[in-house]
């Protein structure tokens, strides 16, 4: 049982829990704004969860990473999808390409697969918080879920960034975060990303008339 | 033994007496929050004894089944609440039923409610039957993965085992029992028959569920229903506190921490109470056909806890 566990060890462990929770909320979020609020929750749990590791082990530049995570992911990127949301007027419900209870069933077989997988390698970790190494592995599997099924772009994107939560969260847990110089570096690029992805959409829609990506089928050549 | 035995006697019949008390208390919270006009709280009370003084109006063709029914039901639902420790632990009649019973009851509640509202043979009945099994064999089993979850947790599924776990050993923040907590919420909202599932006070053909099966009850057998119905609800939130809030209920033997146990239910189950209400007035009822999905995620988060228990907490 957990009754050896320590506090801290036990909070993060329920915030790892959340984060879990918050990938499968966005599989089953229809709306983009919902979607982009709920993908900030998701920095907010991860921004949390390091500062917690940073706080229990003295690893002190993970205080760096969970400031990082919390401008950039909560507050920064939520505000920029607002405004774009807001800008291109696409806040409608969105039908996904296979339907949300069939997306589900298969993210539950995923979460599985995940967990059955981050077992053995878990066992070789030296961290705290190996345990967590899972559901990690688990959110980005559910990331990678919702960028397959969405065929809209901005939820693309999201499932991508959420993507990126789930590899950074792996990484604390995995081996206590990446050097500063790297996860700087992985912060800039997703940034950088993320406004190169904007002027796309408007790029996107101006062209096609919509943000299904679908249509850029018709790019192909004969 | 003979404490138990008082105990459990006094406990089912304080869960008896109170649960119209907590659904007056719903309705007029929810007055409140729609900008009504509050009923009284004691509102229920005085419908159930106009009810009771009336002469009841049965069908033609109704067979005994119809007039059976309600007192089945209200048995049904008075051994429910006796089951799940509501102020103490130490409950004599436990091990008789755990967990996995009280889904057994309740199913055999809803199935001779279901039967009753198809004798008569007008066609609200089986339409109501009809929808009340849908969203019934979809809730049984996602109700069922959360007792797993708390049981595993505690080795047991009696309830009072649980409850012992859970709050007189040493704290422990479960995350598996986070995921059973939201689905144990989604699951009592749609056997309650609130909204977004289905709306207690309405009476319009495309929507009601479980109020299509009762169109043909008047009087006592209808004042018998309702007052189930009210203790289904309290039976639920006692379920929903011993599971996730256990802080306060008296531990076995322990007859000094009673009245305290008495007060923190009532305050959980006010609060408790003003959630439901406030939860309610922000959603909107869901189609019916959006029922299964509401509740294919409940069983979902069910089973996402019981995969967390075994990867976070063995």
């Amino acid at each position: 049982m957990t009754l050896s566990l320590t506090y801290h060890l036990q909070v993060i462990n329920l915030l790892a829990a959340l984060l879990l929770l918050i990938s499968f909320a966005m599989l089953s979020q229809r709306r983009i704004v919902g979607l982009i609020t709920l993908f900030a929750w998701q920095g907010a749990a991860l921004s949390a969860s390091t500062a917690i590791v940073a706080w229990s082990t003295g690893q002190h530049h993970l205080y760096y990473s969970a400031a990082l995570t919390l401008v950039l992911k909560v507050i920064a990127m939520p505000w920029f999808f607002y405004r774009l949301v807001k800008k291109l007027d696409v806040d409608r419900d969105v039908e996904p390409m296979i339907n949300i209870p069939t997306t589900m069933l298969i993210g539950i077989v995923l979460v599985i697969f995940a967990f059955n997988l981050a077992m053995p390698i878990s066992q070789m970790s030296g961290t705290v918080m190996r345990s967590t190494l899972g559901i990690a592995m688990a959110t980005v599997l559910l990331a990678f879920l919702m960028m397959i099924t969405r065929s809209k772009a901005i939820p693309q994107v999201i499932g991508f960034l959420a993507m990126e939560n789930g590899l950074f969260f792996a990484a604390t847990s995995a081996t206590y975060g990446m050097p500063l110089v790297v996860e700087m570096g992985v912060a800039l690029d997703v940034l950088v990303g993320v406004f190169v992805l904007g002027i796309f959409f408007f790029q996107i829609r101006e062209t096609f008339d919509s943000l299904d990506l679908k249509h850029m089928e018709k790019l192909k050549e004969k | 033994m003979t404490t138990g035995i008082l105990l459990q006697i006094a406990q089912t019949l304080a869960a008896i007496l109170l649960a119209p008390l907590l659904m007056g208390w719903v309705n007029q919270c929810r007055a409140w929050l729609q900008g009504r006009s509050a009923p009284p709280i004691s509102q229920p009370y005085r419908t159930l004894r106009k009810l009771f003084q009336k002469d009841a109006v049965i069908a033609h063709n109704a067979s005994p089944l119809f007039r059976f029914a309600p007192y089945m039901v209200f048995a049904c639902m008075a051994l429910a609440a006796g089951i799940v420790p509501t102020i103490a632990n130490d409950l004599p009649f436990s091990p008789a039923a755990d967990a996995i019973a009280l889904v057994g009851v309740f199913a055999l509640a809803r199935v001779f409610l279901a039967l009753a509202a198809m004798d008569i043979g007008t066609s609200f009945g089986s339409l109501g039957a009809r929808r009340e099994m849908l969203v019934a064999f979809l809730a049984e089993p996602a109700l069922l993965m959360v007792f797993f979850t708390a049981s595993l947790i505690s080795q047991s599924t009696e309830l009072p085992v649980i409850v012992q776990t859970l709050a007189h050993k040493e704290f422990v923040i479960y995350p598996s029992m986070a995921f059973a907590a939201v689905a144990f919420w989604m699951i009592s909202v749609a056997e309650n028959a609130r909204i977004p599932v289905d709306n207690p006070t309405t009476h319009l053909e495309l929507t009601m569920i479980h109020e299509a099966m009762i169109l043909e009850y008047s009087a006592r057998h209808l004042a018998l229903i309702e007052w189930a119905v009210a203790l289904k609800l309290f039976t639920y939130s006692a379920l929903g506190i011993a599971l996730f809030l256990p802080w306060g209920i008296a531990p076995q033997g322990d007859l000094s921490a009673l009245p305290l146990a008495v007060l923190v239910l009532l305050l959980k189950m006010l609060l408790g109470g003003t959630v439901l209400s406030f939860m309610e007035a922000i959603s909107a009822k869901v189609r019916l056909f959006r029922a299964p999905e509401f509740l294919g995620t409940a069983f979902l988060l069910g089973v996402l806890g019981m995969l967390i228990h075994f990867l976070l907490e063995v």
